[in-house]
């Protein structure tokens, strides 16, 4: 920022954007509060909440013998990192090849495949349930990583053409011209130019898919669920349950919120296929 | 530098991505097709006997059908609007300078990441709960009566947890875009005198608008098929106030299990997906190109 | 496989070390089960039984709409998802009569288990064709909450006879507080043929309406509806708690436990959760008197139970029966009654337990209650002629649907979205749509 700025000014502006910030991030603020209350301290208004002094870790330990945490955690991570990464591996060949040799069609095969992402889950359940009972992949976690990727395949794809598509094509004429074979191009070439793009790809869809609610609750039972099955027991109470839903809820979105975090740079290119960097 | 035989290899680079996609596509929505003129009731098991269009029929009669497009539309319009105008906001205001950029904007975009089940849950609950949420605690402090959200404005209370979870996407994309605008235009603008509100009108405007179109369009994607924050809260009510086009379509193949109707109502819904697609296709792949 | 072990391999890499490969040696079962208080005490107790026979479970526990839609799915696709799943009196003749769920019968010859200790009624709503298809952890007819200490304060009187709507009605409103945060009534408002239909359906047999009459045509605009759901919208409406529409029995006991209803008519099942002063806060100061009746005292408390069946795409049949023998044994009633309290146990299964003296002596409504869900008749539920069965539902298998629709089309009158009239008219209209679908109407 090349103009001076008084200090007021930038006191009243973190001032607004401050307030404006802590309303956004309120609820979750809340939530990470009440998730350390008694049950019968969560339902007491706002400011008593706040200053009631009992502060417990019972709603954690209620929530993970009710429901175990991590074998949830673990299918999360299973499902999200698994179909994500097989979605890299038939994509990075794919949109290499799109980005590096283009043929007439290439742009029309990429729109056609962001169309596919166009399909209604709904419309499409009972016959991939269907699918899935006579192939015995309900309720386990290849199925989902299955979906999860064909669901995600079109972002992944484009997300690295758009990565490719940026880095020029003389470097690999050169590399050509020393006599590196396609392997070597590849390997040693392309590899470190395509690894930030890959990345911040790999990060995106592992957030996707690890907030996907549609297919993860209606695919699975229990060996597979996931922790946004997980959450999904929370959703009615029996008796006073704010203090437990708070923990559930903390514990689920917790690992997806410190990821995030740490990429969100990358996140304003990767869902917006590259159109704003 | 594309040779035959590195075209070849192309193509064979990509046609794992293509087949599978292509299967991901055909097999499913064919089945679809199929079910859609077959009487099939999950709780009625037998012979499934072709019926025809009646299906398409029982569907675009029921009298939900009118109500869901309605709210489809609504629902998309309203948080597209906010999403959108609140983005700008949110994004003209970070740029400013001030203390502690990092972490404002960490708070900003913190509930993009929440899963939509859990935001669901948690407005319905500690916040919407005409008893025991913390709105109803505000408004009974304040003397007014409690509002009951999911009661009298249960759309509205939908938008407005969607457009929750949409707002730090439109701003992260917006504020992107907003600094990449060229300060020393700003600069001389101002030597020149123009008011800010010229400012904004000429030059930030204009500079936003490629980002401004992408947010609409991507947002229009997820937003069509919104599910889990309806699930959750209204299950589609009361009456057909929330129920959106997938709503609908779930309703019938799920709680009706008319696998039939569900199926009539899923290619409904994948045309007029696919009609929006050709139209946001077209312009994403200007913006590509520009 | 070895795609499956590529992809578990290739997860390790992503960064996370997969703890323990789980080692299959007893059996290990999935049970599907609605978050109710009795079904999570079970789910707390459970690992007595896993320790005993070396199996494990997994809970999927979920709400009761989400519950009965993964259910049905799975049974009807027989997707074999589930090993053991918590159904109703509703659905368990139809899914029994369509072989869907494995029989039961040989229950009778395990002298141990002792099925006879299980009350007939409650016996014969789970049996299709003479085949038992489940066995119950509870069973409940409908009654009347009420808090002592509220009827003293604001000087209403007890009724020790059934009372009417009309004068129940006039109850809440004296009772009616708001401002002290007591609400003269809570019902349910949520939408589903189990969550506000219950209520409303029992409502409507009160005021002598009928879902369909001999001809299966569907009554839903009839002036007695439109009587009963007027009531219903006119009652919350006057002394409700604010978004009764999004109450369900659940929210609705939650509610009450936390002193915020003067009356609530629902399943006599909560009985003992409200009256457990470990969970509750009105345990002293709540008791009960009979559903009201208007035009008729047929059909005004409704049957259900809550039982547990086995799928018959299930692979594990035996070590399921196991549980459910478990799981409703006199033993695993003993068990509760010991560790959270006799008020406590679910109640309306096994005579032996109901008149158990610990019982008695710390749940001494219990035996009102017992006679209560004996004396509905599911067979003759309604003031005029009906071809079905059910007090509270239609045991066919549209019914869902129908039920489902109308409870939505209630709850936009409950919260003012629509009138009452639009409301009936639309289920009215999707009714005969229905019905006409499936072939029992022209």
């Amino acid at each position: 920022m090349a103009r001076a700025v008084s200090t007021r000014t930038k006191v009243t502006n973190t001032a607004i954007a401050g307030t404006l910030g802590f309303m956004m991030f309120f609820p979750i603020l809340w939530i990470l509060v009440l998730s350390f209350k008694t049950e019968e301290d969560a339902i007491r208004a706002p400011l008593e909440v706040l200053f009631s002094s009992d502060w417990s870790l019972d709603s954690f330990a209620a929530v993970q013998a009710r429901s175990d945490y991590f074998k949830h955690f673990m299918n999360s991570v299973i499902i999200a990192g698994g179909s994500t990464l097989a979605g890299l591996i038939i994509a990075v060949p794919a949109a290499w090849a799109m980005a590096f040799v283009p043929a007439k069609r290439t742009k029309d095969v990429l729109m056609w495949m962001l169309s596919t992402k166009m399909l209604p889950p709904v419309g499409v359940l009972i016959p991939i349930y269907l699918l899935f009972r006579d192939t015995g992949l309900l309720d386990t976690r290849i199925g989902l990583v299955g979906v999860l990727m064909m669901i995600n395949l079109p972002i992944i794809i484009w997300m690295l053409y758009t990565y490719f598509k940026e880095i020029p094509g003389e470097i690999l004429e050169a590399a050509r011209m020393d006599g590196a074979s396609l392997r070597e191009e590849i390997i040693y070439v392309l590899t470190p130019m395509a690894i930030p793009g890959i990345a911040s790809t790999l990060l995106l869809n592992v957030i996707l898919a690890w907030n996907e609610a549609f297919w993860t609750l209606n695919l699975t039972a229990a060996k597979a669920a996931p922790l946004t099955a997980f959450i999904a027991s929370y959703s009615s109470p029996e008796g006073l349950f704010y203090a437990k839903l708070s923990a559930a809820s903390i514990m689920a979105i917790a690992p997806i919120l410190i990821m995030g975090w740490f990429s969100q740079k990358q996140l304003v290119r990767g869902l917006t296929f590259g159109a704003v960097k | 530098m594309s040779t035959k035989a590195s075209r070849t290899a192309a193509r064979l680079m990509i046609s794992p991505a293509v087949i599978l996609l292509l299967g991901w596509m055909i097999v499913p929505l064919g089945m679809t097709i199929y079910f859609s003129f077959l009487r099939y009731n999950l709780l009625q098991p037998g012979n499934n006997p072709f019926v025809g269009w009646e299906n398409y029929y029982w569907f675009f009669t029921d009298p939900s059908f009118s109500a869901a497009m309605f709210n489809t539309l609504i629902l998309v319009g309203g948080v597209l609007a906010i999403t959108t105008i609140g983005g700008i906001c949110f994004a003209l205001l970070l740029d400013r300078p001030m203390f502690g950029t990092g972490i404002i904007r960490i708070m900003v975009i913190a509930p993009f990441f929440v899963m939509p089940t859990v935001s669901g849950l948690v407005w319905k609950n500690m916040f919407m709960n005409p008893v025991n949420g913390i709105f109803a605690a505000f408004a009974n402090a304040l003397g007014f009566q409690p509002i009951d959200f999911f009661g009298q404005i249960p759309l509205a209370s939908i938008i407005f947890i969607v457009s929750w979870m949409w707002l730090p996407f439109a701003t992260l994309i917006l504020l992107t875009a907003l600094q990449s605008l060229d300060q020393e235009q700003m600069e001389a603008s101002e030597m020149d005198g123009a008011s800010w509100l010229n400012q904004f009108w000429y030059l930030i405007l204009p500079h936003m608008a490629r980002a401004i179109t992408v947010v609409i369009l991507i947002q229009t994607i997820f937003l069509l098929s919104i599910f889990a924050e309806i699930l959750v809260t209204t299950n589609g009510g009361p009456g057909t106030a929330t129920t959106n086009l997938t709503y609908l379509i779930y309703v019938s193949s799920l709680l009706q299990f008319d696998v039939g109707l569900g199926s009539a109502g899923g290619v409904v819904a994948i045309i007029l997906a696919n009609i929006v697609a050709i139209f946001l296709m077209r312009m994403i792949g200007k913006n590509l190109d520009a | 496989m070895s795609i499956k072990r590529t992809l578990l391999t290739t997860a390790v890499g992503f960064g996370c070390a997969i703890t323990s490969a789980s080692v299959v040696s007893a059996d290990e079962i999935t049970i599907a089960t609605v978050n109710n208080a009795d079904m999570i005490t079970m789910q707390e107790l459970a690992p007595a039984w896993e320790e005993a026979t070396g199996n494990t479970i997994n809970w999927v526990v979920l709400e009761e709409n989400v519950l009965r839609q993964r259910t049905t799915t799975d049974i009807a696709t027989g997707g074999g998802s589930f090993d053991i799943m918590f159904i109703g009196a509703y659905e368990t003749p139809i899914w029994g009569a369509k072989g869907w769920l494995t029989p039961l019968d040989d229950f009778a010859d395990d002298a141990d288990y002792n099925l006879d200790d299980i009350f007939q009624l409650v016996r014969n709503g789970l049996s299709a064709d003479g085949s038992l298809y489940a066995v119950p952890l509870y069973s409940e007819t409908s009654f009347t909450f009420y808090r002592t200490d509220l009827f003293e304060a604001a000087g209403v009187e007890v009724p020790t006879e059934q009372i009417s709507y009309t004068e129940f009605a006039e109850m809440a409103a004296a009772l009616h507080d708001p401002d002290n945060g007591i609400y003269g009534t809570c019902q349910r408002g949520k939408a589903g043929w189990g969550e506000n239909m219950a209520f409303v359906g029992t409502l409507a047999n009160a005021f002598g309406a009928r879902w369909f009459d001999e001809d299966w045509q569907p009554q839903l605009d009839s002036p007695e509806w439109n009587a009963a759901v007027t009531y219903y919208v006119d009652l919350m409406t006057a002394s409700g708690p604010p978004g009764a529409s999004a109450n369900g029995h659940n929210e609705n006991r939650a509610l009450f436990k936390d002193g915020k209803c003067a009356t609530w008519v629902d399943a006599t099942s909560a009985a003992g959760d409200v009256r457990n002063p470990a969970t509750s806060t009105v345990a002293d100061v709540t008791d009960f008197f009979k559903a009201p009746m208007q035009a008729t005292n047929k059909g005004t408390g409704w049957f259900w139970s809550w039982a547990l069946a086995i799928p018959a795409s299930s692979q594990k049949t035996d070590a399921a029966k196991d549980f459910l023998k478990w799981a409703t044994s006199q033993e695993y009633f003993e068990m509760v009654g010991e560790t959270k309290g006799w008020v406590a146990v679910p109640s309306g299964t096994r005579q032996s337990i109901e008149e158990d003296a610990r019982r008695v002596e710390a749940a001494p409504f219990a035996p009102a209650v017992v006679d209560a869900i004996l004396s509905v008749d599911p067979a003759d539920p309604t003031l005029l002629p009906v071809p079905y069965t059910g007090v509270q539902f239609v045991a066919i298998e549209e019914f869902q649907g129908i039920g489902n629709y109308v409870g939505q089309q209630v709850a936009a009158a409950l919260a003012g979205q629509s009138t009452v009239e639009e409301a009936l008219a639309n289920s009215q209209t999707f009714a005969v749509r229905e019905m006409t679908r499936a072939g029992y109407i022209e």
